[in-house]
């Protein structure tokens, strides 16, 4: 009994000193309530050094929260508890917040550096006029190769996939419209399709895929082609990006027929407190050189055209991550769909994964 | 009198504990599995459960791996705790099977995807010994592997434990009757210490039913549960309804294999 006694003080005397500790560390950070912004991003996608001279030019303090998922963090916020003053949702899922009256309206007097942006990328079907999110960064759907394995003309339209030669090669991102999406666009059809027939057509053709597919994974994909495991893989460009960061024989196709085009933006949610850090902090990633500084760190594409012309040439003309504009104008970008759908696509999706040879 | 009241005090905690964390939370999972993705009250869930194959399929595959992995961990764990009554330092040897449960569980599969790779230890040992390298990750093989080394310090410990409180008189007087090895392992050892064995399959059956986390980065999809299911529903497809009521049919699960394995009181004097 004394034992158990003397552990249990023993354990809260280490969980005391550690909550001490942790606010002690906190306010020698500066970090008082006020003059802080609570900003909810994807895990590793802004430059920690850009954080560390936006404090130091303006005071305010970053408490940055992570999340993986679009639907966690929509979740979260909807469900109250959180205080984000911006976050970074893709754009169907801004396309959903702003429905459900989940996002607070641009003041654009209070915004600068909007000129610098690709007309491309702005006023785009999920937000017109750009009301409500500013783009971060964007990038494509494409097949990934080791020229190790795989020869670049073997593999330059959706189609080739369904090559006979590629047994069990292949690693497909675990996301049911990405998945669906290509089958669909390889039967001509389009990504935001709501028809069902035409979305079993399109699940029927992935089960011809079925043999040749390896893996249906996650981020894992990432370690799993920098280190050769697959020649093949379908992933986003970004995660493209990480991959052959770690791997020169890796490479980026996105086929010529279409893809998806996707964006990540900035958006103020309705639980937003601290409105003047937001704005100074919204200003200060428009700046070109900010926003090529956090483009060289991340290696996503920017949306912002004065920040590209500020990186490296070989970066400018890289085909693999800004194609050219006849790829990114035949490419889709997601629609919200209405839960039903989304149900559908996601059925068809596990059933397509349960589908064996 | 007195006495009844502070014996009562003490049952609070208890209750307190059961009713927040245990009764509200599958109260809730029956009532959320009710609705469905608009929010309006159906049966229609139920109906989609058992109306289309899919879930009847994943429902299928879920159990026959459970099965498997729970088969499998017992054939190891059994002769296992068995041996370990009879050596020496046993709480050190049983302390090296616990530790591994310490280890977080995602750390575990990592360790096992840099086994299994392509350029992973086994595959190198195979190159070495002049066999080309072999897919062992994304497999039946490879998943079933992982499982079961995962469960296994869950079947070991109940069943040790039934094998210590064995009474080692019982085996002694088995033996001196007459009866052979295996007689008195069949009809004196392994009665006595199914409490134990029931136990482990609970701990490590039901649990398995709904692993979610190793189908991917162990079974790289290719290998569905009904935990993966589960996870669909709640993270990407929000429809709380449907992967509620595949928890609902799970919690069922639950009780008929509680009922199947329980021990059923019987008449009659057990010697102690």
């Amino acid at each position: 009994m004394k034992k158990l006694i003397s552990m249990i003080i023993a354990i809260l005397a280490v969980v005391t000193g550690l909550g001490l500790w942790s606010t002690h560390l906190q306010k020698s950070q500066g970090a008082t309530g006020d003059n802080t912004l609570n900003f909810a991003n994807w895990g590793d996608y802004i430059d920690p050094a850009l954080i560390k001279k936006f404090e130091q030019q303006s005071g305010y303090h970053v408490n940055q929260e992570t999340f993986d998922s679009n639907e966690a963090m929509y979740t979260k916020i909807e469900q109250g508890g959180t205080a984000y003053d911006l976050t970074v949702p893709s754009e169907y899922m801004v396309e959903k917040m702003i429905k459900s009256k989940m996002l607070i309206p641009l003041d654009k007097s209070k915004l600068t550096g909007l000129n610098h942006f690709g007309s491309l990328y702005m006023n785009r079907s999920f937000d017109p006029g750009n009301k409500y999110s500013i783009p971060y960064f964007w990038g494509t759907l494409g097949i990934i190769y080791n020229d190790e394995y795989v020869k670049a003309s073997e593999i330059q339209h959706w189609d080739d996939l369904w090559n006979p030669k590629w047994r069990g090669d292949i690693m497909l991102i675990d996301s049911a419209r990405d998945i669906l999406g290509f089958s669909l666009v390889s039967m001509g059809k389009s990504m935001n399709t709501t028809n069902p027939t035409t979305l079993q057509l399109a699940k029927a053709k992935l089960d011809q895929l079925s043999p040749n597919v390896k893996a249906v994974v996650a981020d894992e994909i990432k370690m799993y082609m920098a280190e050769g495991e697959a020649p093949l893989a379908v992933d986003w460009s970004g995660e493209a990006a990480d991959m052959m960061a770690n791997n020169s024989h890796l490479h980026y196709v996105v086929p010529s027929e279409g893809s998806n085009l996707w964006f990540d933006n900035l958006v103020i949610p309705k639980t937003a407190k601290h409105f003047k850090a937001i704005y100074v902090f919204l200003n200060f990633m428009n700046d070109p050189k900010n926003a090529a500084q956090n483009a060289e760190y991340v290696g996503y594409s920017t949306p912002n055209d004065a920040a590209l012309h500020r990186l490296p040439k070989a970066v400018q003309n890289d085909k693999q991550f800004y194609p050219d504009q006849s790829v990114i104008e035949k490419s889709e970008v997601y629609e919200d769909l209405a839960p039903k759908i989304v149900g559908m696509y996601n059925d068809l999706f596990l059933e397509f994964k349960m589908f064996r040879k | 009198m007195k006495k009844n009241t502070t014996n009562l005090a003490f049952y609070v905690p208890y209750g307190l504990w059961l009713g927040l964390f245990v009764i509200a939370p599958v109260l809730l999972i029956i009532y959320q599995s009710f609705f469905d993705i608009a929010g309006h009250f159906t049966l229609g869930n139920y109906a989609t459960y058992f109306e289309s194959g899919t879930y009847i399929l994943m429902t299928l595959n879920s159990v026959v791996y459970a099965f498997i992995i729970t088969a499998l961990t017992l054939l190891i764990s059994y002769p296992a705790a068995y041996l370990l009554h009879y050596t020496k330092h046993k709480q050190l040897w049983l302390l090296l099977i616990i530790l591994p449960t310490w280890i977080n569980l995602l750390l575990k599969a990592y360790a096992f995807i840099g086994i299994f790779s392509q350029d992973g230890g086994i595959n190198s040992f195979l190159g070495m010994m002049g066999i080309g390298p072999k897919q062992f990750l994304f497999t039946d093989f490879s998943f079933i592997f992982v499982a079961s080394y995962i469960e296994i310090p869950f079947m070991i410990l109940p069943i040790f434990n039934a094998i210590e409180e064995l009474n080692e008189g019982f085996v002694n007087a088995s033996r001196d009757l007459g009866a052979k090895s295996w007689q008195t392992f069949t009809k004196v050892i392994l009665p006595l210490t199914m409490s134990g064995v029931k136990a482990g399959v609970q701990a490590v059956f039901i649990p398995s039913l709904s692993l979610f986390m190793l189908t991917r980065l162990i079974g790289g999809n290719r290998v569905i549960t009904l935990g993966t299911a589960i996870e669909e529903h709640f993270l990407v497809t929000m429809n709380w309804g449907m992967g509620s009521t595949i928890g609902v049919v799970l919690i069922l699960a639950m009780f008929l294999i509680m009922f199947l394995t329980g021990e059923r009181k019987r008449k009659g004097g057990r010697a102690s």
